[in-house]
């Protein structure tokens, strides 16, 4: 059976209201035209995990989709706060989120320790700072050789994983280059794991033979959307819309705004819109 | 001498601080223009980490993000960031880092998650990233900050990064083998940490500053070295290259759709 299939019936298939689901992307790659599929579908009750949450978590907490939120990094990078998700943890607006804090380092080891297997990540970190009192998935751990302590933290085991890739072939092998992020780790600790494309190319013959990153039998969804990353950028296709950042600052600070530009640009929009939004970039 | 504005002052600034030898782990904002001013100018080998995964990287504006393409394109190497921070950072390969804050006290701890109570915050800042781990894993720290009476304040709301703790050995006592906030540049002056207290220091005033500008915009009484320096004023090489980086920066982030 062929794991291509249109954006619509891949999350339809994989995402279930309670799921926890991550959707990664470090600045580059971010799989936005999933996360517009996953608010027109209008899923409840989701625990999103994601270092940097930025705009596509901004957006589904905005529109009430997510319970919990687990992060490193609440920021609009480079340009400043995540307005909407603010308002719900400073206002409970439109809902209350309970947030799990870590540091990138945290975040980062705890998927790489779900992809391996593993029930927790050790790693050297949050010395005197004040997130271990907040968050009590936060613990240390004493080596037993050396006797030094040493943070701890639950390994990520999302429900689906949501990427975006410059291309799969055939067979549906995935490719990523560029600035690579926590894909690969947050793909394999996954349980499903949705990929979209900016395209289909028959095989990946002449190309870097490092560069598959994950091999079909590890993918459960492929699906074609061109532009699939906007504003964020694929590397070798667009550049980052850094201009749409700027200008979601302005678009999340008001309630009202918020919602008509929603309205307008993902619940009225197909995924197909995403080529539109990447010519001249 | 050409006129020059205390923010250009403060990058210059910290933009000297730096060399060639230097590995250097690249915050956002004012760190990462002092950074790529120092390697345009004098520390034209200085590798340039950021923390979305490259290593050595040259770019010829100003990223937006941690993550624009530009730092890939001209990197030495990409790398994925669980290895970032597993053999780069906490491997201990990172002799700088340079962070910004929204709120430091005067031993160089740093809050960046809120404002108020963390439960209740007045605001919710964007959080630690990958500061908490940058400010103990590398071999020193250097800040850099605008002075504000609510950005340099007596007490912070929130460890998000630990400095110096309560000051002297508190470093040592929990264990952290690294040196810590080494050097604080601001728009006015530039400290450095008491070698027994751990309290920063003035220790240069840029110039045209007083000694009153610097404390009305500090919110703890501010102790002044005794050999109090004037900091020289930057070179014509030193603001045209800031400037020329700015105007860069600022068409390619303007730019967008239209360009």
């Amino acid at each position: 059976m062929s794991k291509v299939m249109p954006l619509v019936e891949a999350v339809r298939e994989n995402l279930n209201d309670g799921d926890t689901v991550a959707f990664e992307g470090f600045t580059h790659l971010i799989p936005h035209a999933a996360g517009h599929e996953v608010i027109r579908q209008g899923f409840k009750d989701l625990t999103l995990i994601r270092m940097t949450p930025d705009i596509i978590y901004d957006q589904m907490i905005g529109m009430g989709l997510a319970q919990k939120v687990i992060f490193s990094y609440a920021g609009n990078p480079g340009v400043g706060l995540l307005r909407r998700m603010r308002d719900a943890i400073e206002n409970g607006y439109p809902r209350a989120i309970e947030t799990v804090e870590h540091s990138h380092a945290a975040m980062a080891n705890a998927y790489e320790a779900g992809a391996a297997g593993l029930p927790l990540a050790v790693f050297r970190g949050y010395k005197g700072a004040d997130l271990p009192k907040v968050n009590p998935d936060i613990k240390s751990i004493t080596c037993p050789y050396t006797g030094e302590e040493l943070a701890t933290v639950p390994a990520h085991r999302p429900d689906v994983t949501f990427i975006h890739a410059q291309k799969a072939n055939e067979k549906g092998d995935v490719l990523i280059e560029g600035i690579v992020g926590v894909q690969k780790e947050a793909a394999l600790a996954a349980r499903r794991v949705v990929v979209t494309v900016e395209e289909i190319v028959p095989d990946f013959k002449g190309l870097h033979p490092n560069l598959t990153i994950l091999p079909h039998w590890t993918v459960t969804a492929i699906s074609v959307v061109k532009g699939g990353a906007h504003p964020s950028y694929t590397h070798g296709y667009y550049a980052r819309d850094n201009a749409a950042y700027l200008e979601w600052d302005k678009i999340s600070g008001d309630r009202e705004l918020f919602a008509q530009w929603m309205d307008e640009n993902v619940l009225k929009a197909t995924p197909e819109a995403f080529a539109e939004r990447i010519k001249g970039l | 001498m050409t006129d020059f504005t205390p923010n250009e002052m403060m990058t210059i600034a910290a933009s000297r601080a730096l060399t060639s030898k230097d590995v250097c782990f690249v915050g956002i904002g004012a760190p990462s223009a002092a950074c790529n001013v120092a390697r345009l100018t004098h520390a034209p080998d200085i590798t340039l980490i950021y923390e979305s995964g490259t290593i050595g990287t040259a770019p010829d504006v100003l990223p937006l993000s941690i993550g624009d393409g530009e730092l890939c394109e001209t990197a030495v190497s990409t790398v994925a960031v669980p290895e970032m921070f597993r053999y780069w950072l906490q491997g201990g390969r990172i002799s700088i880092g340079f962070l910004g804050a929204a709120q430091i006290d005067k031993f160089g701890n740093i809050n960046t998650t809120v404002i108020g109570d963390y439960h209740k915050p007045k605001v919710r800042l964007p959080g630690g990233g990958g500061a908490p781990e940058i400010a103990t894993s590398c071999g020193e720290i250097y800040i850099t900050l605008k002075q504000a009476q609510r950005s340099m304040v007596e007490k912070i709301d929130f460890f998000t990064s630990f400095g110096h703790g309560e000051g002297g050995d508190h470093r040592q006592r929990l264990g952290i083998t690294t040196k810590g906030p080494a050097l604080l540049i601001t728009d006015l002056a530039i400290w450095k940490p008491d070698p027994v207290t751990r309290e920063f220091t003035v220790v240069s005033l840029h110039p045209g500053v007083t000694r009153d500008m610097v404390q009305e915009t500090c919110g703890w009484t501010v102790k002044f070295a005794d050999n109090l320096e004037e900091t020289p004023a930057p070179t014509e090489l030193e603001i045209t290259t800031l400037r020329d980086l700015q105007e860069r920066t600022r068409r390619a982030h303007e730019g967008g759709k239209a360009a």
